[in-house]
């Protein structure tokens, strides 16, 4: 059988996988991967039922690029956000959820050698796409403002002299997460108008990962960077109808920026997918319809999700507090991280001190407590991971796991009364 | 990645044949026997299967990355029972998006910067594409037609032994099979099959054989899986279709069938392209693959009955191409159908454009005769296209009325 080349053993080790089995192995409750234990909302249920029960068309091939009702809608609803008028046809593509838009944007845009720099943490799959791309990842960390009391995701910033000492005559682009997976952050104007200076000035693109746009809590405003100056041309925009709907299951997502970089993207996703599937787009394409409609009412799903995620946010961030953990208040997103660097626990493993704390304590937690969660350490680059291990995520999108979270951390708390320091 | 060197010929490739042929297709005017989907309906039960999917709170959020747990082991059963041998749903299969995402994920596991993979002729036309975007070198070798044979059958189209040995070198990392082919509609034999799987072991190389059409074999045919052959279980990837199987190429679901050493890396390509495929459409898929486990070796199983509907069709669609003075290649499987237009004698030597026979006559066609069909010089490389210009393709998973619309405006042309 011919040898294959180290390159494909890329990113062999995914931690998804690994917890993911082990969560599923001590029957965990799992608040560890990122989707909702609810359904989508009725009326976009109602439109995937009604695009299926429809014509023959429905369940066969759609235009490649993007379903034209979807591409249509995105380009009727996003132009009134962005301020520029999108083309449906030359400025969109959709894709099989965010991930792939990810995928396309990288192949398409980053050459062999070109450096991207990556703000941490980030979502994990970026560096191997880079990496797959020919790429060089550089990372950058956000860090929290020393001395503050109320921790907020708000309290961890870039600098932008950091940011600026990363640019080099190599580098091709700066990806960024707002709403920020795993911490929570939403980006204010003056943060991405120092990206966007900094873009315009080395003639850089920039990769906005958006998805969790409409969760954003606290009166937290999310801004698009591409909205700004001289960024639209230069800005690809990725959005996700998983998270704006609930549905992660449908894997539909796109990417919105100039033609001239949609083109490229066309041509990757035309030469490895082709095809996203009909009546998912459908339904989607009805639901940013009844969106447009409903924009700014609050009737809108996307007035009516955060406000619903509030709650469950603030709940949880309560009961992280009576025990004695200092959670970080999300602005936005799917999720919250906790510092629990005062948590003293016998972790009862020697057989892996070479693996970050926050790794080998989210195994305990699942073992000892079935909690799971996901360690924060999966988000840095190794040089950075050992500055970040006293951080685990904790998923709040869930409706029905509350109460047995709280139940499950009394008992944790109960537990770590009786505990010896290690 | 150094496919970008020639980002021009992939694009080239790909938009041709069905961005501009779509296009072109798409005025309702024309009746389009052209790019190959179903007018005819999806079972009911596959489509009720995806509503009641959809209903599920669960089933609408993310599932297992490399496939569904229902869905692989679905999978596992129908194939275990088709190879003949255990198929670990989570170590040997990937469900991917579509045949070609199993392609795909395939080209870029296995096939490296500087390999050579040899393509068989007429192929597919994204083969192309994903080989250089991996980095490799395509290798061409056409089948060929056996001379003075009266009724053509796609069956009268072989790979000559020594030809096909000559294309294998140190280089060689894969050779890619489609059977049934697309757009013959050739079934390879057992003994053509061997042929290739000898030079396989021989090379050390490995097999990607797109089955996609694997269901739709007509009376007196039999496909066989090269997989199963002696020595090739090790060395091949064999992809499907959910879309071809159940006639619903828009939900977009394929699979690979492998041994666990190269499956492992298809899915490391997964994780980090698009990591899961749609939940609701992969539970669907798992229902109607047991429903029809249950009735394989029965008349009403799916997998034979629409073989056996859209046989009556392709023998339709003969008959008028027949009637219409035009020689069509009886296909063994698949639904597509060739037919050589030499006999018509139509001459387009006034149309200057640099594009060959059968590209200029496709356009033609739609335009004067208002029928779609696609040039099968699309799916050849530079050296072959003189061999393939008088033949066009016709896709036959029509309903009747289309069928009757085309034979309409044949039997008008066959007149004037």
């Amino acid at each position: 059988i011919p040898k294959l080349s180290i390159k494909k053993q890329l990113d062999t080790m995914s931690y998804w996988v690994e917890f993911t089995q082990l969560a599923a192995d001590y029957k965990a409750v799992n608040l560890g991967q990122g989707f909702p234990d609810f359904s989508p909302p009725q009326f976009i249920q109602d439109a995937f039922c009604k695009a299926i029960s429809g014509g023959p068309q429905m369940h066969q091939y759609t235009r490649g690029f993007g379903h034209p009702p979807l591409v249509k809608n995105l380009a009727k609803f996003f132009s009134r956000i962005v301020g520029h008028d999108i083309d449906p046809l030359e400025d969109i593509l959709v894709t099989v959820g965010a991930y792939q838009a990810l995928f396309c944007a990288f192949q398409a845009l980053v050459d062999e050698g070109d450096e991207v720099i990556i703000v941490e943490p980030f979502f994990d799959c970026y560096q191997p796409m880079v990496v797959m791309a020919g790429g060089k990842a550089v990372y950058v960390p956000l860090r929290p403002v020393k001395g503050s009391t109320v921790l907020s995701s708000g309290d961890w910033i870039l600098s932008a002299e950091e940011l600026a000492s990363k640019i080099t005559s190599r580098t091709k682009a700066i990806v960024i997460n707002t709403p920020n997976n795993p911490l929570g952050k939403v980006y204010k104007t003056e943060e991405l108008q120092m990206i966007a200076d900094l873009c315009i000035r080395h003639n850089l693109l920039c990769i906005s990962d958006e998805v969790y746009e409409w969760l954003t809590y606290d009166g937290a405003k999310h801004v698009k960077i591409a909205s700004l100056p001289g960024m639209w041309e230069r800005t690809v925009t990725i959005g996700s109808a998983g998270k704006t709907f609930s549905a992660t299951g449908w894997k539909v997502g796109w990417v919105i920026s100039s033609g001239h970089l949609i083109k490229h993207m066309k041509t990757i996703h035309q030469n490895s997918i082709y095809h996203c599937a009909t009546a998912a787009q459908e339904a989607v394409a009805h639901g940013f319809e009844r969106e447009y409609e409903m924009f700014g009412n609050p009737e809108s799903y996307f007035k009516q999700l955060p406000a619903m995620l509030h709650h469950k946010r603030k709940k949880l961030a309560l009961c992280l507090q009576s025990m004695g953990l200092q959670p970080i208040m999300p602005e936005g997103g799917y999720f919250m991280i906790t510092d629990i660097s005062s948590v003293k626990v016998n972790l009862n493993d020697q057989s892996n001190t070479d693996e970050p704390f926050d790794f080998r304590f989210v195994k305990w937690l699942i073992k000892e407590k079935g909690l799971a969660t996901i360690p924060v350490s999966a988000f840095y680059s190794p040089e950075h991971r050992k500055e970040f291990d006293k951080y685990i995520r904790f998923c709040f999108v869930k409706v029905h796991s509350t109460l047995s979270v709280k139940d499950s951390l009394l008992q944790l708390l109960w537990k770590m009364g009786q505990r010896v320091t290690d | 990645m150094s496919w970008k060197n020639v980002e021009y010929a992939v694009k080239l490739i790909v938009q041709v044949i069905m961005v501009a042929f779509t296009s072109l297709a798409a005025d309702p005017s024309v009746v389009n026997l052209g790019q190959g989907f179903p007018d005819i309906p999806p079972p009911s039960y596959i489509k009720e299967g995806l509503a009641k999917a959809a209903s599920e709170d669960r089933m609408n959020q993310y599932t297992r990355g490399f496939g569904h747990p229902s869905l692989v082991k679905a999978l596992s059963q129908v194939y275990g029972k088709v190879y003949g041998r255990q198929i670990d749903p989570f170590k040997e299969i990937l469900v991917t998006v579509g045949g070609y995402g199993s392609l795909f994920s395939t080209m870029q596991a296995l096939v490296e910067e500087g390999d050579e993979v040899i393509i068989i002729e007429p192929f597919f036309d994204c083969y192309v594409p994903m080989v250089r975007m991996a980095g490799a070198k395509p290798v061409f070798i056409p089948l060929r037609l056996k001379p003075g044979k009266k009724t053509i059958t796609s069956a009268d189209w072989f790979l000559d032994p020594d030809e096909l040995s000559s294309k294998f070198n140190s280089k060689t990392k894969a050779i890619i099979i489609n059977t049934p082919n697309n757009p013959i509609g050739k079934i390879f034999t057992r003994d053509e099959l061997q042929m290739i799987a000898d030079l396989c072991i021989k090379h050390d190389t490995l097999c990607f054989s797109d089955e996609v059409y694997e269901w739709l074999v007509y009376k007196g045919h039999q496909h066989i899986k090269i997989a199963t052959l002696p020595g090739m279980w090790d060395r091949t990837i064999t992809i499907s279709s959910a879309g071809k199987t159940f006639s619903v190429t828009g939900w977009k679901l394929g699979w690979s069938i492998g041994p666990e050493h190269l499956t492992k890396h298809l899915q490391t390509v997964m994780q980090n392209t698009l990591y899961t495929c749609a939940t609701p459409l992969q539970e669907a898929v798992a229902q109607g693959l047991v429903l029809n486990y249950e009735l394989m070796g029965q008349p009403e199983c799916y997998f034979t009955s629409l073989a056996e509907e859209l046989e009556v069709k392709r023998d339709r669609l003969a008959t008028i191409l027949q009637e219409a003075g035009m020689t069509p290649v009886i296909p063994e499987g698949g639904y597509f159908m060739l037919v050589d237009v030499t006999s018509l004698n139509l001459d387009l030597s006034h149309i200057t454009d640099d594009e060959a026979y059968d590209y200029k006559f496709v356009k033609w066609m739609i335009k004067e005769k208002k029928l779609a069909a696609i040039p099968v010089t699309a799916f050849v490389g530079d050296e072959s296209k003189k061999q393939f210009e008088k033949y066009i393709r016709f896709c036959f998973i029509k309903q009747d009325s289309t069928l009757e619309a085309a034979g309409n405006i044949l039997k008008n042309w066959a007149k004037s």
